[in-house]
């Protein structure tokens, strides 16, 4: 919108009385980000339950879906956590690998008890994510920086540290079960729930509660609304900043050790794509790039939209090419509706 | 005479080559209004932020109720009782006005809920912020989940002061309240100031404007390269006095008004 047309829209305003459509539009998107991606949701669903017919609907689409949604969904609360703050984590990725070949390699290599290379594993992902956040924050260097080179040095050190083996999945079946603990299925209504799955959408619901409801939750808005404002108000900055790359290292961990059950095996070759899955799930849901804004449950949608895509596109027999061109095109509609309602006024 | 409220002596404050502050002096008394004025880069606002907190300074003294401190942050300050409206108001644009009011110090819920689950008392919260509007008067804004951003700049300043007066038990530092406001937003900030004054607060204001200045400071404190120049009262002194001191063109030797502290 042009300076020229914003005053034009606003003289309207004052004389006219009401709001226009738009407007109102605006602020309902204001108050709640999530909106978008919640109807682009529903509308893609919609059409390709209508294209595709009862296919689209069955339980066994539906478990698709979830699996597929599970792992990019706890990645992206992480990452979200993480934008919020007006930063981006490079590094989500190689943390949750890195994580679950440690979960592995100490069990099986050093014959730790599970329940303890599991420890170490969760541990090892929220250490990487607060050394993320001391450099952010005491250091101040621009996360872009920071995280890239953390993923550099995490994929290194994986694929040194595992020696590019991977562990078998019977061998896991038969020595450390609990690895594969979030494989565990729960039927509800024809559907085939993972733990995983489920693990996930508590995650997302537990993260939006501590987001709105906890002093800790309206700081991380705070610190990526307006750093200085933060700081002149009393919060800890620096703390909160260390804390919540901290916490999303940890939550990469754990999507670590759900992945092991996703797959079946531990292999340092997987997860190359979460980065970037992450991210669109995060852009997708309406959380914005320059911080302060946007809700956990719009990366969930965003999530389920991508999912969505995929599972719509395959059953169509397009070719997946189309999958990304569409989510292509999301995403810079996103992007472009988030700087719409920055420039919300009164 | 009466104790000094907010006091400092000598504050030294250094940024590389640029010397913000060259040992500067300040005294505020209980109940008074003092306004500090000041050229472009005369140290004002450094000043300012080692009284509230915000820096601390490489050398000198404050002290407050005739203790000496040293506050290493703004909540130190604060919870001394020492609240800072900043030029720039140090909201979150994005978030509403409760969020706005309590953020470092919000409140939990009683019980379990509060002492375990970490939950926020929206309820209390959004009743005191309310409460703290209606007392000065800025119940024109219905409703307190509004994001700060979609305020008139004369509202944010209102919230700004609001939140300042709600926490702040001693003094209240204001750095240039109507600089961005209009005139009839200016009268209603002054007005807020001199009810503050009535409750017995001491205030601190930044100011370029010297017929507000004028209209309602008890003492003009006047700020030069670095350090306290002299303090004048306004019903003593001229505005191109005031003017002249302040931009070197008078010395305070030359400053035919009493030079008070």
């Amino acid at each position: 919108m042009t300076s020229t047309e914003k005053s034009v829209s606003a003289d309207s305003f004052r004389h006219g009385g009401g709001r226009s459509m738009l407007d109102r539009v605006q602020h309902a998107l204001h108050t709640n980000p999530s909106l978008v991606p919640l109807l682009v949701l529903v509308v893609s669903v919609l059409v390709f339950g209508i294209l595709i017919g009862p296919r689209f609907f069955s339980p066994l689409a539906l478990t698709l879906i979830l699996q597929q949604v599970a792992i990019v969904g706890i990645v992206g609360a992480a990452q979200s956590l993480v934008i919020i703050t007006a930063g981006i984590d490079l590094s989500v990725g190689a943390i949750m690998v890195l994580s679950s070949v440690i979960m592995g390699q100490f069990t099986f290599r050093y014959g730790l008890p599970p329940g303890l290379s599991i420890l170490c594993g969760l541990s090892a992902g929220a250490l990487f994510g607060a050394i993320n956040g001391l450099l952010v924050s005491i250091m101040r260097l621009p996360p872009f920086i920071v995280t890239l080179g953390m993923w550099q040095i995490l994929m290194a050190a994986n694929f040194l540290y595992s020696r590019n083996e991977t562990i078998r999945a019977q061998d896991i079946a038969a020595e450390a079960p609990l690895l594969h603990l979030f494989a565990a299925k729960q039927n509800i209504a024809g559907t085939d729930f993972t733990l995983g799955t489920i693990f996930m959408l508590a995650l997302v619901l537990f993260l939006a509660f501590v987001l709105r409801h906890t002093a800790w939750g309206r700081h991380v808005y705070a610190v990526g609304d307006d750093p200085g404002a933060a700081e002149l108000s009393g919060v800890n900055v620096r703390g909160t900043l260390i804390s919540v790359y901290a916490v999303a290292g940890l939550i990469c961990a754990l999507a670590g050790w759900v992945m092991i059950g996703r797959i079946g095996s531990v292999s340092p070759n997987v997860g190359q794509l979460t980065n970037i899955e992450s991210i669109t799930a995060v852009v997708i849901g309406g959380i914005s790039l320059f911080g302060g804004r946007g809700s956990i449950m719009g990366t969930l949608f965003g999530g389920l939209i991508v999912g969505v895509f995929t599972l719509g596109l395959r059953l169509l027999g397009a070719d997946a090419q189309w999958t990304y061109l569409m989510i292509g095109v999301l995403i810079i509609v996103a992007v472009g509706v988030d700087q719409w309602i920055r420039k919300v006024t009164s | 005479m009466t104790q000094p409220i907010l006091q400092a002596r000598g504050l030294v404050k250094r940024y590389g080559h640029v010397v913000a502050m060259d040992g500067a002096d300040f005294d505020l008394y209980p109940g008074e209004i003092l306004a500090v004025i000041g050229d472009n880069g005369a140290g004002k606002s450094s000043l300012i932020k080692a009284l509230s907190g915000a820096v601390r300074p490489d050398a000198g003294e404050i002290r407050f109720q005739g203790q000496p401190v040293q506050f290493n942050s703004t909540k130190e300050a604060q919870r001394a009782g020492i609240e800072t409206v900043y030029q720039t108001l140090a909201m979150s644009p994005a978030l509403s006005i409760t969020d706005n009011m309590f953020m470092g110090r919000e409140l939990r819920r009683p019980g379990f809920a509060g002492s375990v689950l970490r939950m926020l008392d929206w309820g209390r919260m959004r009743a005191f912020a309310r409460e703290k509007l209606n007392e000065l008067g800025l119940m024109t804004i219905q409703n307190i989940n509004q994001p700060v951003e979609t305020l008139s700049g004369g509202q944010r300043q209102g919230i700004a002061v609001a939140r300042a007066a709600a926490f702040g038990s001693r003094v209240i530092i204001l750095d240039e309240p109507t600089a961005a406001l209009g005139v009839k937003e200016s009268q209603r900030v002054l007005d807020l100031i001199a009810e503050l004054k009535a409750r017995g607060l001491s205030i601190v204001l930044i100011s370029h404007n010297m017929p507000h200045v004028f209209e309602i400071a008890d003492r003009i404190h006047i700020h030069r390269l670095g350090k306290r120049l002299c303090t004048v009262r306004p019903k003593n002194c001229s505005m191109p006095d005031v003017v002249g001191l302040m931009t070197g063109a008078l010395g305070p030797e030359s400053n035919p008004a009493e030079v008070v502290g």
